[in-house]
């Protein structure tokens, strides 16, 4: 149905956009620093450490929209939850686009070092954690319940991996310390990814509450319906 | 085009819904069941039943000529006075059905009304508050009346503003100080229940506000009403908000679950001005 503002509905398509291509900076950025990791390649590393400036510009410009929208506009129900889960799904993607600046630090520094060994989980890591960014923000564009409710569910996966990461490594380095510095450097990363994770179970968590108003924080994940 | 000509969703289903949230349990202070209204042939308000708290605020919102001002003025039977006008239905003030037959002029100092526009007598702002006691003959003493007309200027938070010039034309007031005193002159009867119809669409911000407040101040010893077109009014000063279109009561709930997850589609339409 038309609305009776149509520049407010043109408002908040543009802010929608935004968050996309925020999405899609922040989604790359972690396929990067992963690929780079495996590689051993430095100057992708370097890249993804210094190109966090368009995810920061964006973080601001859709805090300002949603501002400029919150104060003009005071919009009621769906209007007021998409607006709402725009700021926190920006600060998420922000945090996202930070992490994966601090997995490059950790690749580069990984990379000074022989391989502790064939990397096997973390690039599974690396996979699931885009897939549940990517698939968090289909959700926000379609209004997908049920793909939102997937992503809570593949959290387990990753919490999963992360814990078999570091008992993995641990065997490394009780057997050859000299792996210490490098396997921490591997756990780190594998910690980085499981906050990736969680900041997309954050998205899903608000394209749900955005779209049906439950707000499906906090519960155990038994709770979560199946996709 | 009019508004039933516009593609909305059918209003089909909506009367077999409860129109009461659970949260109003306990006894009403004002109650309606079944209520149709009519102005000659043509039907105001359809099968309205819905059930208000004692102290609290409700709030009725709606696009134009969708009955909610109906509605309010069946609340003390303001319509009455309207030729043609015919109720069918009940309206039960604290149980007791008002069409039932009773004293009007008794209904309406229990049930106080504030309109729109302020509506001053144009005589002192003493004589404005006293008007109502002198006439229902509610005070045995002047100091009891000066008493009364005090007690309510304070309650309308108008006291400070009025209480070197008593005696000036209250016509001399601005607008927002009217429009205050107005609702001293309806309380000073100490009604049980305020109706407000849009007290203050006329007003500049600052004297909307004051009326807010007034309201939220108000409502510890009042069960209030508040008629209103602003539905950030509504969502600030109401308890609870009663959605209407075409003469049907299409939701009611708390305020704060109506204007940020309605149940009814046409409810989510209106609070995000897909129609109006």
């Amino acid at each position: 149905m038309d609305r009776v503002v149509p520049h407010f509905q043109e408002e908040l398509e543009a802010l929608q956009s935004r968050l996309l291509e925020m999405g899609g900076l922040a989604e790359e950025r972690v396929r990067a620093c992963i690929d780079a990791l495996e590689s051993r390649d430095l100057g992708v590393v370097a890249q993804v450490m210094g190109g966090d400036e368009p995810i920061n510009q964006l973080h601001i410009e859709i805090d300002n929209r949603c501002f400029r929208l919150l104060a003009l506009y005071q919009p009621m129900a769906t209007d007021l939850r998409a607006i709402v889960s725009a700021v926190k799904i920006n600060t998420d993607l922000e945090r996202v686009g930070d992490l994966a600046v601090n997995i490059a630090e950790a690749a580069q520094r990984y990379t000074t070092h022989p391989p502790v060994k064939k990397l096997i989980d973390i690039p599974t890591m690396g996979t699931i954690a885009q897939t549940m960014l990517r698939d968090a923000l289909d959700a926000y564009v379609r209004r997908d319940t049920a793909l939102a409710h997937a992503v809570l569910n593949a959290d387990d996966q990753l919490d999963a991996l992360k814990t078999q990461v570091f008992r993995d490594l641990l065997t490394y380095m009780i057997k050859d310390p000299v792996t210490v510095e490098p396997a921490l450097d591997l756990i780190l990363i594998s910690r980085h990814l499981e906050r990736i994770g969680d900041h997309a179970t954050n998205i899903a968590e608000d394209v749900i509450f955005m779209v049906s108003a439950q707000d499906v924080r906090h519960h155990p994940p038994a709770t979560h319906e199946r996709a | 085009m009019t508004t039933a000509d516009r593609a909305l969703p059918s209003l089909a289903g909506l009367a077999a819904r409860p129109q009461s949230p659970a949260a109003t349990n306990g006894a009403p202070k004002i109650e309606s069941i079944g209520l149709n209204f009519y102005y000659g042939h043509t039907q105001a308000l359809r099968d309205i039943s819905v059930r208000l708290t004692p102290n609290v605020v409700t709030a009725f919102i709606g696009p134009s000529g969708c009955g909610k001002s109906t509605f309010l003025r069946t609340l003390n039977r303001m319509n009455d006075i309207i030729p043609g006008a015919r109720v069918e239905g009940q309206v039960l003030i604290d149980g007791a059905d008002i069409y039932a037959g009773g004293d009007v002029v008794e209904l309406r100092r229990r049930v106080g009304m504030v309109f729109q526009k302020s509506n001053p007598f144009p005589k002192s702002i003493f004589e404005n508050v006293a008007y109502g006691l002198r006439i229902n003959k509610m005070t045995s003493s002047a100091s009891e009346l000066t008493g009364r007309v005090e007690e309510s200027l304070k309650q309308a938070a108008l006291w400070t503003e009025v209480k070197d010039r008593l005696h000036s034309s209250a016509l001399a007031l601005s607008g927002g100080q009217q429009q205050r005193l107005c609702i001293a002159r309806a309380l000073a009867v100490r009604p049980d229940i305020l109706l407000m119809d849009e007290p203050a669409s006329a007003l500049d911000p600052i004297a909307t506000q004051r009326i807010e407040e007034l309201v939220y101040d108000l409502k510890k010893d009042y069960t209030i009403v508040i008629v209103t077109h602003n539905m950030q009014q509504a969502a600030r000063v109401s308890d609870y908000t009663a959605f209407f279109w075409l003469g049907k009561l299409v939701e009611f709930d708390r305020t704060e679950k109506l204007f940020t997850a309605p149940a009814e589609q046409l409810t989510e339409d209106y609070v995000t001005g897909r129609f109006g």
